[in-house]
């Protein structure tokens, strides 16, 4: 099902105590069409950020990952949508034939020097090179502090700066990694503790040349969210506080941060100062995925609803203020949606999973 | 994944199984006194309900699983449940008990999948306890095993976060998932596609705390609301219906966990074709098991004892098959003449704790460090 809305809307003049405004809503033009699905191995499971998408312009391929169970399925499609190949890894320890466990997210990490598919799981961590051919490094999470009634599991994944990859723990903790620019010596750098429920998504930009005040944030499933600053030591530079629900997705841009809610709501806040700059009722039912097209500001999320929505965020630093337009609606019928993710820096094409659904949506611009 | 799923798991698949077997036991009931061999009368109808509720409810297995621990497998879920099955005098053999846990792992998953918040699992389960307690509401001595264990469910469950809920729930969706076999009821009432996907309507009320989708609201520095915008939500979203209770007794609102299985209605449930060719999705349903209960051939058993044979180990069934004649597939299989009871039994016992732990060997999915998950629960329904 497809519903495509390009509009003019004039807002309803609701009084409001320092302004009276109508406001004229352009909907921008802008289409998806759906494309040919990728048939992947198995199913998806119903884990949040449940797709990550690696674009390799050089070799005009882009991977795909996807987790199911214990079992990352992987697929590399080219370009001309001629040829595709699969690849499946197990979460499991190293050396230890029978153990595996369930996977909470599967994740891309782009460094300025390599590329790296980072596994996180009950039992710990896995970075493989990333077209998943080599293991290089291994994690196991300690199991021993907590308390036995709670569940232990790594999630939320992301690259930070040019050599730093953060992953979040079910105690709350964040493990830093750094990583050098080859081979398999990568070591934990710092933990750190702020959080105090599992985190749910980390997020950062600015990674490589760009100097940013804050390039990191990490979510928890109360939905309070943390605003660092990479380095040898990493600075918390904000707190913001939930308010009681799980905050399942988040992105960070051009200062602001974009959070994804159990509420179905969207919130956008100025990263270092925590100011509430927008507020979105996005999806009548958990949020699943959110994703940003950084070249474009196109925003994509997706949710339980069975919906995924692209918006276009607009951020003006000289009146600090931010624009959030609706641009378009997918419905993929009778799916509870749980990854979406752009397949390139502007927005052009974006790709879905559902839970049980053994394949990738893919959209793109007409 | 989450520690936490067992309770609601047995409560949930238990509670269905327990209106399935309600309602075959009173649509094949014809009789109210004992005069008639092979059908069930109310008394024993409800002693069944008892004997099963009382030991899903006991304090003992109740506490077995409210031990933080991973959710079984499938093969290790079904033997407990088979276990629990047969603590009264019924008999399911292997095929019917198949059938029946599909069954009842369909209905759960629509019930998780469509749930909506994740909270609202709660909610679910106490449906469930709620038709429960109908059911042995003659026997005040199960009513209050089913009030304590309700009563602990609360306290251990009311203070779990949203998050932690939705754990358990995706928990329990990896379970179900790529399970998709048609139940003729949920087909008729649409909840079900023919492709055996459930559906998912963008249209009702939204669930409790959730705003319906459409509004836009943009603030200033200072906190002020300074433009509001609308969208097309792309569905005909209503407003929330108020919460459901959480208390012992109340009301839960949600229709979800309510017994769909109505007496009043027993062609949804019955072979509608005899002996004839079997309509391809009645292998997938109630239908079977409702032959295979209703029509026990007990001419020489004692009247207190009739009973299926438990088709567990094949020499048995190889031995009877030659005795009796008859050699029909699993489906046709209706035999009474023999009540094996493996509890009691110690060479079954024997042959139960060898298959369960092969089972425990043969444990892949999940993780179980000590290799004896569901064992400790099984040897301990032994003792009930």
């Amino acid at each position: 099902m497809v519903m495509i809305f390009s509009s003019l809307r004039l807002t309803a003049d609701h009084p409001l105590p320092f302004q009276q405004t109508a406001v004229f809503e352009r909907e921008l033009c802008k289409m998806y069409h759906k494309e040919k699905s990728i048939q992947i191995k198995n199913s998806a499971s119903a884990l949040y950020n449940n797709l990550s998408v690696l674009r390799i312009a050089p070799r005009r391929l882009t991977y795909f990952t996807v987790v199911h169970a214990n079992v990352v399925n992987m697929v590399s499609a080219s370009w001309d949508g001629l040829n595709y190949s699969h690849r499946q890894l197990q979460s499991k320890e190293p050396n230890v034939a029978t153990s595996t466990s369930l996977i909470m997210q599967v994740a891309f990490c782009v460094l300025p020097s390599r590329d790296l598919l980072v596994v996180t799981s009950q039992k710990g961590i896995q970075i493989y090179e990333s077209d998943g051919s080599i293991m290089v490094y291994w994690h196991a999470l300690d199991t021993s502090d907590a308390p036995t009634a709670q569940a232990v599991f790594a999630r939320g994944i992301s690259a930070v700066w040019d050599n730093y990859i953060c992953v979040g723990v079910s105690s709350g903790a964040i493990l830093v990694f750094d990583v050098p620019s080859k081979g398999s010596n990568i070591t934990l750098s710092e933990v750190l503790e702020e959080h105090k429920e599992p985190i749910t998504d980390i997020a950062s930009e600015c990674s490589g040349s760009q100097e940013c005040i804050a390039d990191l944030v990490s979510a928890d499933d109360g939905g309070n969210l943390c605003v660092w600053k990479s380095g040898k030591e990493f600075q918390l530079l904000n707190k913001i506080p939930g308010f009681d629900m799980s905050c399942s997705s988040v992105k960070l841009w051009k200062g602001i941060v974009v959070a994804g809610y159990g509420t179905g709501q969207i919130h956008l806040f100025e990263a270092v100062t925590g100011i509430l700059h927008a507020e979105v009722n996005a999806h009548a039912r958990w949020i699943y995925s959110l994703d940003i097209a950084p070249f474009s500001g196109l925003l994509l999320s997706a949710a339980e609803d069975s919906l995924v929505r692209v918006w276009h965020l607009t951020v003006t630093p000289e009146t600090n203020s931010v624009e959030v337009a609706h641009l378009h609606n997918e419905c993929v019928t009778d799916t509870q949606i749980c990854g979406a993710k752009f397949c390139d820096g502007d927005g052009y094409a974006f790709a879905v999973t559902g839970y049980d659904l053994s394949e990738i949506i893919r959209y793109t611009q007409l | 994944m989450s520690v936490k799923t067992l309770p609601l798991v047995f409560i949930n698949l238990g509670g269905e199984m327990l209106y399935i077997l309600d309602q075959r036991l009173r649509a094949t009931s014809t009789s109210e006194d004992n005069s008639e061999k092979g059908v069930w009368s109310e008394n024993d109808r409800k002693r069944v309900m008892n004997d099963i509720v009382g030991t899903l409810f006991s304090k003992t297995f109740m506490d077995e699983l409210l031990k933080p621990q991973q959710l079984y497998s499938h093969r290790t879920l079904k033997t407990v449940l088979t276990r629990l099955a047969h603590a009264s005098i019924m008999r399911l053999n292997p095929a019917s008990m198949d059938r029946l846990y599909e069954l009842t792992i369909m209905a759960f998953k629509y019930q998780v999948f469509r749930c909506p918040r994740p909270k609202d699992l709660l909610l679910i389960s106490y449906s469930h306890i709620d038709t429960i307690r109908e059911l042995v509401k003659d026997t005040s001595v199960v009513v209050n095993q089913v009030d304590e264990t309700h009563r602990k469910i609360i306290e251990v469950y009311s203070s779990l976060s949203e998050g932690e809920f939705q754990l358990l729930r995706q928990t329990l969706l990896i379970f179900f998932q790529d399970m998709h076999v048609r139940v003729s009821l949920f087909l008729k009432n649409q909840i079900q596609n023919p492709d055996g996907r459930f559906a998912l309507p963008t249209s009702g009320p939204v669930p409790h705390g959730i705003v319906v989708p459409g509004l836009i609201r943009v603030f200033d520095s200072k906190g002020r609301e300074v433009r509001r915008s609308e969208f097309p939500a792309g569905g005909s979203y209503s407003s929330p219906v108020r919460e459901g209770s959480f208390e012992l007794h109340g009301d839960r609102v949600i229709s979800l966990g309510m017994n769909m299985y109505t007496v009043n209605h027993p062609e949804e449930t019955h072979t509608s074709k005899g002996d004839g060719t079997p309509n391809p999705l009645a292998k997938e349903e109630l239908n079977l098991l409702a032959c295979l209960i209703g029509s026990l051939k007990a001419e020489n058993m004692p009247r207190a004892e009739y009973g299926f044979r438990i088709n567990l180990f094949t020499t048995d069934q190889e031995e009877e098959e030659e005795a009796d004649g008859t050699s029909d597939g699993a489906e046709e299989s209706m035999f009474g003449v023999i009540n094996i009871q493996a509890m009691q039994d110690e060479q079954s016992a024997a042959e139960l704790a060898r298959i369960t732990g092969q089972f425990a060997e043969e444990e892949e999915q999940h993780e179980n460090p000590s290799g004896n998950k569901g064992d400790d629960l099984l040897a301990m329904m032994d003792d009930l």
